[in-house]
């Protein structure tokens, strides 16, 4: 009795829980009636919870639950509905010619962000994913297009590539290494002469002299005045973008001993609907024509 | 010197008292007010049917902002963003406003306590109002106090099962129509009202109205005062808002003790007898169930109902009224003083009255001056600068914003002419419910031209745009500065909007970056 006695905290009458730290005892209340129901009720819940959905591990798997839950059918689920919800916009810029999907601001739009989308996946790795480029990789914000910059142009690129084996259709066109057959200083020259295109170059007197040289071994591919043929995907040397550099000694390296990128054809891998949707994102740069 | 008209003592105890104070763990003491009668309870009236009416019938106020905005007066609209107060219309970036309304309602909550107590708590505060309104009801089913108390200890029979069955029905009614009347406040109000009794509003209207029936139910038909007690955070903090000069409801000791319920007797045999007749009318018709005589207390919200009840009995005494009355704890003290003689006696009513049996002259009474001292001042100060700058504010506001981003990636892109290009994202609010066309232009960045995506207007300085009422349009802008203008270093130049209409304008400062600042 005297222990129990002892356990009463004289103010409120209440046991204790008999221990004391520095004079200090903790009443011993019961748990208030809501808060224990309340408690049998997330037990009784838990339970029903456990055979509802997928809970118990086994050995290979786990129980499946009575609903036949999983959040990969969720997740499979909400991206069936979305393709559903977007099915109509994806078919229309699949059967729509390219003017026409441009001309349209809803199609236009939706297909500008999935391109961008698609871009990030598959196009970003090579041009940046701001499709700024760099040396080698084309800046496809500008108005420079090697092989054409209207949308028609745009996609036969995306869709074929560039001096790609894996497609028949594939853009394709090859420099021939001119330092096989100019000496070095002619090459030099012709150096010179292009850099005084844009610019002033290092030398009056080897420009002029490249001049000709220019009109002789050039001029079929880059045009008399150096634009550049978009058929033959030859670049425009009359302009300040440089693909590879744009010093005399990198053009000079580029005429001895011309560097081809290759760019694949994605029609095959991403089928035509986003192949277009490419398109039209690369045609809202900028610089498109 | 005393009116012996009998006064029958009411079988009331205080059930929060600080003497009978419950355990903590304890089932709630049930409270029967008693109906009140009087100058506060008529108050009280006047208040409860005002903030109801404004409650129930703001929503459907028509305000009519033209064709392109909708016509409701108070309007939440959370699906398009937009807060319509009457002839205010804001946007989410605006919701300062809202905030600052908060900062003056809660400024205001000091400087009303301050004054005049816990009025807020008394007469306007949506669980009192409610609380009133749910006793209103069950009075005019159950009876008053007795009645009910008589009804709750009765066993369970017909007349009682129909009695409870509709106090409860129309509880759950006025329940359905507080959070009826609720998302009203969200969507055009007689469409909606339509919509919910046809099936067609969507779910979380009918969520809404059942949490809000449920709580209205709870808070006014069940918990009552405990919501104060227990729930509220306020009580506990007014006490630091109430000061020597704030009003609150006071008994007067100083004049009502020793109390005594048989004043004849006790007179005769020579003892001191206060005003107090001890008849319990203040106990009963107190809805935080207190006795006010124990002094000032944390559940006491005052409602002032003590008051009319004791002034009641007062008046059929013969006596003055102001037994419990607001009062100040200056003047309460002072009036003290005097009945105590400085404090160094028992309380003697006699002191402070007058050979006639009047109340002495020198009996403190408050006086509406002390309202002004510098606490209340420094309140309303803060309470009106924050109204007028909101008020300037709002009149002086911006309609028409432009936002503008750079490009993050690429920063600039150079064109095969050697000109410099920048891309930016361009915003254009329309805050007004009107169309408008507005004039785009550049202001700086010599040589530079610019054209929108999208839009077929030729590369220019300027360009018209239609903006929709109402909304923000979404421009990709890009400026193109032709290399011979082209700086080394970045350039700063200005996009300026302007309304020819109305010639409103906005500008923005932006930045143009050049291949030389981009590498650095």
């Amino acid at each position: 009795m005297s222990d129990t006695e002892k356990n009463i905290d004289k103010v409120s009458g209440v046991a204790t829980t008999g221990h004391e730290w520095d004079g200090i005892r903790e009443l011993d209340n019961p748990i208030p009636r809501w808060w224990v129901w309340t408690f049998y009720a997330t037990i009784i819940w838990s339970i029903g919870y456990t055979v509802a959905y997928p809970a118990w591990p086994l050995i290979s798997s786990a129980t499946s639950g009575l609903l036949g839950y999983s959040s990969r059918q969720e997740l499979t689920a909400t991206l069936d509905r979305v393709a559903a919800d977007q099915a109509d916009l994806r078919a229309a810029i699949g059967e729509k010619p390219l003017e026409e999907i441009l001309a349209d601001e809803t199609l236009r739009r939706f297909a500008a962000s999935a391109g961008a989308a698609a871009f990030n996946v598959n196009c970003s790795q090579c041009h940046g994913s701001g499709a700024e480029g760099s040396a080698g990789y084309p800046n496809l914000n500008d108005d420079d297009w090697l092989w054409g910059g209207d949308i028609e142009a745009i996609y036969q690129t995306i869709a074929h590539g560039v001096r790609f084996t894996g497609d028949a259709e594939t853009r394709f066109s090859e420099m021939p290494p001119f330092g096989d057959m100019l000496s070095a200083q002619e090459t030099q020259q012709i150096a010179a002469y292009v850099a005084s295109l844009t610019g002033d170059p290092s030398d009056d007197a080897s420009a002029t002299a490249g001049a000709p040289l220019f009109a002789d071994n050039c001029a079929a591919c880059h045009g008399e005045d150096g634009t550049g043929d978009q058929t033959f995907g030859a670049p425009n040397l009359a302009d300040a973008i440089w693909f590879y550099g744009a010093t005399e000694a990198d053009i000079a390296a580029q005429i001895r001993k011309p560097r081809h990128g290759v760019m694949p054809g994605w029609q095959a891998r991403l089928g035509k609907t986003t192949v277009k949707q490419l398109s039209v994102y690369v045609h809202s740069l900028g610089g498109a024509e | 010197m005393l009116n012996q008209t009998e006064i029958e003592r009411l079988e009331a105890e205080a059930v929060n008292s600080a003497k009978v104070r419950q355990p903590l763990y304890a089932p709630r003491k049930k409270i029967f007010p008693k109906r009140a009668v009087g100058r506060f309870r008529s108050f009280k009236w006047l208040v409860m049917i005002i903030t109801l009416g404004i409650y129930y019938l703001t929503p459907w106020i028509r305000w009519d902002r033209g064709p392109y905005a909708p016509d409701q007066a108070v309007l939440v609209d959370l699906a398009n963003r937009r807060f319509y107060l009457f002839f205010i219309e804001i946007w989410p970036q605006e919701f300062f406003y809202v905030a600052g309304l908060l900062v003056m309602a809660g400024i205001g909550l000091f400087l009303i306590t301050s004054t005049v107590g816990r009025a807020w708590c008394g007469y306007t505060c949506p669980q009192t109002v409610w609380v009133d309104l749910f006793l209103v009801v069950e009075r005019a089913i159950e009876g008053d106090r007795n009645a009910r108390i008589k009804l709750d200890t009765a066993p369970w029979s017909l007349d009682k099962v129909l009695k409870r069955v509709l106090k409860h029905s129309i509880w759950l009614v006025i329940g359905v129509a507080t959070g009826g009347a609720w998302i009203f406040y969200f969507a055009d109000a007689p469409t909606l009202f339509v919509d919910l009794f046809t099936g067609q509003a969507a779910p979380v209207a009918y969520m809404t109205v059942a949490v809000l029936t449920a709580t209205t139910y709870v808070f006014g038909g069940m918990m009552r005062e405990q919501v104060c007690t227990y729930m509220c955070p306020w009580p506990r903090i007014q006490a630091a808002m109430l000061d020597e000069n704030s009003l609150t409801v006071t008994y007067n000791d100083w004049r009502g003790e020793p109390r005594s319920r048989h004043a004849k007797k006790a007179l005769a045999a020579g003892a001191t007898v206060g005003d107090c007749v001890d008849c319990n009318a203040c106990v009963a018709v107190c809805p935080m169930g207190i006795d006010i005589r124990d002094g000032q207390q944390l559940e006491c919200i005052t409602c002032a109902l003590c008051i009319d009840a004791c002034d009641a009995v007062m008046d059929k005494l013969g006596r003055e009224r102001g037994l419990i009355s607001y009062a100040t704890l200056s003047d309460y003290n002072a009036n003290m003083a005097l009945a105590t003689a400085g404090g160094t006696q028992a309380i003697d009513p006699a002191r402070v009255r007058e050979d006639g049996g009047r109340l002495s002259d020198k009996v403190a009474e408050f006086h509406w001056q002390k309202i002004f001292r510098p606490r209340t001042f420094v309140y309303f100060t803060v309470f009106s600068l924050a109204g007028l700058v909101m008020l300037y504010s709002l009149l002086t506001r911006d309609r028409l914003e432009v936002n503008v981003l750079h490009d993050r990636n690429p920063q600039f892109v150079m064109l095969s002419d050697g000109a410099i290009r920048n891309g930016y994202t361009v915003k254009l609010l329309n805050m007004v419910p009107e169309p408008r066309i507005i004039t785009l232009s550049l202001e700086g960045l010599p040589g530079a031209t610019m054209h929108a995506v999208g839009v077929d207007l030729p590369e220019g300085r300027s360009l018209d745009v239609a903006l929709d009422p109402d909304r923000l349009k979404e421009l990709r802008i890009f400026v193109r500065q032709p290399a011979d203008y082209v700086e080394e270093q970045d350039s700063r130049f200005t996009f300026v909007v302007e309304d020819k209409a109305s010639s409103e304008n906005a500008a923005y400062r932006a930045k143009f970056i050049t291949p030389e600042d981009g590498r650095r």
